[in-house]
């Protein structure tokens, strides 16, 4: 079985600070570690090649520093690393990243691309699912636990109020939460290895065949106007044992009183 | 010359200082407080492969380098000196001797299941008699048909009572002094091996710290490490790599007494502001900070003459010198700034400051590492 894990490298946003004055994050001396939800995936991949035996590569799209995300994948035990990265891909929102991540899918073979539900420094969950719709195959999103028996694989996939148990036939893809389970740490060996006996392969924009209008800055619909940090908001008030008669009656006090209506 | 450390050096820093948070720190306090031996934590460095970290793949270790081996212990030593004083005494004492001077066999035998953890390794040189002045070993070895005979007892052994393995010193020629030495692999379980009592420390309190017995214990000749006679050279060439290990762990000590105490002075108000912002404050933090950098090229040199050097006796011995005085002038002084709080076992700074005494005595004291310095510079 070959598993592909789709892996970011993002800023850890445990120990990003945001300036108070721009309101903008201050990314100075901020370490760069793999997106956690993807972390899990990777696990899950790995654990996979354990129990069963399977093949995984992880990939990523990313300047060349995300070499760093892709190595520490190679010492926690994936097989292959294939890192995406061309300036003509920069600026990219997530229809353009899940284009050029497809693209470059095409070219590896797979029968399960696991990715993270999203990334913490975006948080959008749409890049997975979009690369599922370019590969036209099944997508199954945040994933609480993950099994695989012959062809098909099953989820259990965490909805707000409930759980849904999910089948698919491979090849598919899984968005991963980092629910799904602990990841292990590297080994020392692993990092050895990683760095002197691994490659990690590069794929640039002539290796991929996508169209210019799908990638990058220009292949990006999404325009961001501003970010700014949200206020915070006051505490919330809870009215409890009331009937639902009463319930209405306060609701209809309350906004009055705010003149809502 | 070049400090900079390689990506992977510098990935496998980032490895040790994660899994020393979250899986050595919690139980730092409660090791100390029990005097119980750190096993959870050795369960997970054997998982993760800790405990071979400078030997060749061949053999089952990591095949990185002792630079690396050093920040390990560096790291672990941040928050818990108890758990690297197991890890170190296991690598670079019961293991690399067998590494260096173990014959193929002996090496198939003893070396592959050191490295990968399998066995927890020790190493028994000092006795009630005999301390720095290793000469005056009263254990002998006695050589009987297809094995020898060892009578005599050695003690505050690391690892005592929980190593599968102990590299023991005795005298095969009573009338050769240091040159009827000899060195043997001896097993836990060999016939005529017991354990006498665990000692009762001031600091490190979670390793075990025993007394070996050995009462016509039964060592096949097979065992004799390196030739007869030869001990001597073997535990001290030994001891420069160990020494190089406690350099590393001293300066881990120093360095996490002062985390806890830039986190402390900055929350800590007296007089209506910060520790931080007192003079006094800035002035020794800014002291401490120097000693520790210099302590830590010391020892970083060390480590990478280990690696390239036919011998690092003296980088060693300095290293472990420097180390060692900066961890004890290091944590008193942050015990000293925390005041009242840091005299008390609330704050991790009053066992850090227990831990570091033992750096100036084991694996040579800190008056043995002069005469070696001195030894080559008056040379």
């Amino acid at each position: 079985m070959n598993i592909v894990v789709c892996i970011k490298q993002v800023p850890d946003t445990n120990e990003v600070k945001i300036d108070p004055k721009t309101g903008r994050l201050i990314r100075e001396g901020v370490p760069s570690i793999i997106n956690p939800d993807d972390k899990a995936g990777l696990e899950a991949a790995l654990r996979l090649k354990d129990s069963q035996g399977a093949h995984v590569t992880a990939v990523s799209m990313g300047p060349p520093q995300a070499d760093t995300a892709l190595r520490e994948a190679l010492a926690m035990g994936a097989d292959e690393a294939v890192l995406i990265t061309d300036r003509a891909f920069g600026g990219a929102d997530t229809w353009a990243t899940a284009h050029t991540l497809a693209a470059a899918l095409k070219t590896i073979p797979y029968d399960l691309i696991i990715t993270g539900r999203q990334a913490i420094d975006g948080d959008t969950a749409q890049v997975g699912p979009q690369i599922a719709e370019n590969l036209h195959i099944p997508n199954i999103s945040y994933a609480e636990e993950l099994k695989v028996e012959g062809e098909y694989v099953t989820v259990k996939r965490q909805f707000e109020d409930r759980y849904h148990i999910l089948r698919a036939k491979m090849p598919c893809l899984i968005t991963a939460l980092s629910e799904l389970n602990e990841p292990r740490y590297m080994t020392p060996q692993g990092i050895f290895d990683a760095y002197r006996e691994k490659q990690v392969k590069t794929l640039t924009r002539k290796d991929l065949d996508v169209k210019d209008g799908d990638i990058g800055l220009k292949g990006s619909p999404t325009r961001v106007i501003q970010t700014f940090t949200k206020s915070p908001k006051a505490a919330g008030t809870l009215v409890n044992n009331l009937t639902s008669e009463e319930a209405a009656e306060y609701l209809l006090d309350k906004m009055k009183e705010k003149f809502i209506i | 010359m070049d400090f900079t450390l390689s990506k992977e050096q510098e990935m496998a820093r980032t490895l040790f200082r994660d899994f020393a948070e979250k899986e050595v720190k919690p139980y730092a306090q409660e090791l100390d407080e029990e005097e119980r031996f750190p096993s959870e934590a050795l369960e997970k460095l054997r998982k993760y492969k800790f405990m071979g970290i400078p030997y060749p793949k061949e053999w089952g270790g990591a095949g990185c380098d002792n630079l690396t081996y050093t920040i390990c212990i560096e790291e672990i030593s941040k928050v818990c000196a108890t758990t690297s004083t197991m890890l170190s005494a296991h690598e670079s004492l019961g293991t690399w001797p067998i590494y260096k001077f173990g014959t193929q066999q002996q090496k198939e035998k003893y070396l592959k299941k050191l490295c990968t953890g399998e066995y927890l390794g020790a190493f028994a040189l000092t006795e009630p008699n005999a301390g720095t002045d290793s000469s005056a070993q009263q254990t002998r070895a006695v050589p009987e048909g297809d094995h020898y005979v060892l009578n005599g007892s050695k003690i505050f052994i690391t690892n005592g009572g929980y190593a599968d393995t102990y590299i023991v010193f005795a005298m095969t020629d009573k009338s050769k002094g240091n040159h009827g030495i000899s060195a043997f692999i001896v097993e836990k379980n060999f016939p005529g091996f017991t354990f006498g009592k665990k000692e009762k420390k001031m600091g490190i309190r979670g390793s075990a710290t025993r007394e070996l017995i050995f009462e016509n214990c039964i060592v096949p000749k097979e065992n004799l490490l390196g030739q007869e006679g030869k001990g001597f050279p073997i535990a001290m060439m030994t001891l420069d790599g160990g020494r190089i290990g406690i350099a590393a762990q001293a300066l881990g000590i120093a360095e996490g007494a002062l985390n806890e105490t830039i986190k402390y002075v900055k929350e800590r108000k007296q007089f209506g502001r910060p520790l931080a912002k007192f003079q006094n404050t800035k002035f020794e933090i800014a002291d401490m900070a120097t000693k520790i950098q210099a302590a830590q090229y010391l020892t970083y040199r060390a480590a990478i003459a280990k690696d390239t050097q036919k011998s690092c006796s003296l980088e060693a011995a300095m290293a472990k010198l420097y180390c060692a005085s900066t961890a004890m002038d290091v944590t008193t002084r942050c015990v000293q700034l925390h005041g009242g709080y840091g005299y008390t076992r609330e704050y991790p700074v009053e066992r850090m400051m227990r831990d570091a005494k033992i750096t100036e005595i084991y694996e040579g004291t800190s008056e043995v590492q002069k005469m070696v310095i001195s030894k080559y510079a008056l040379k």
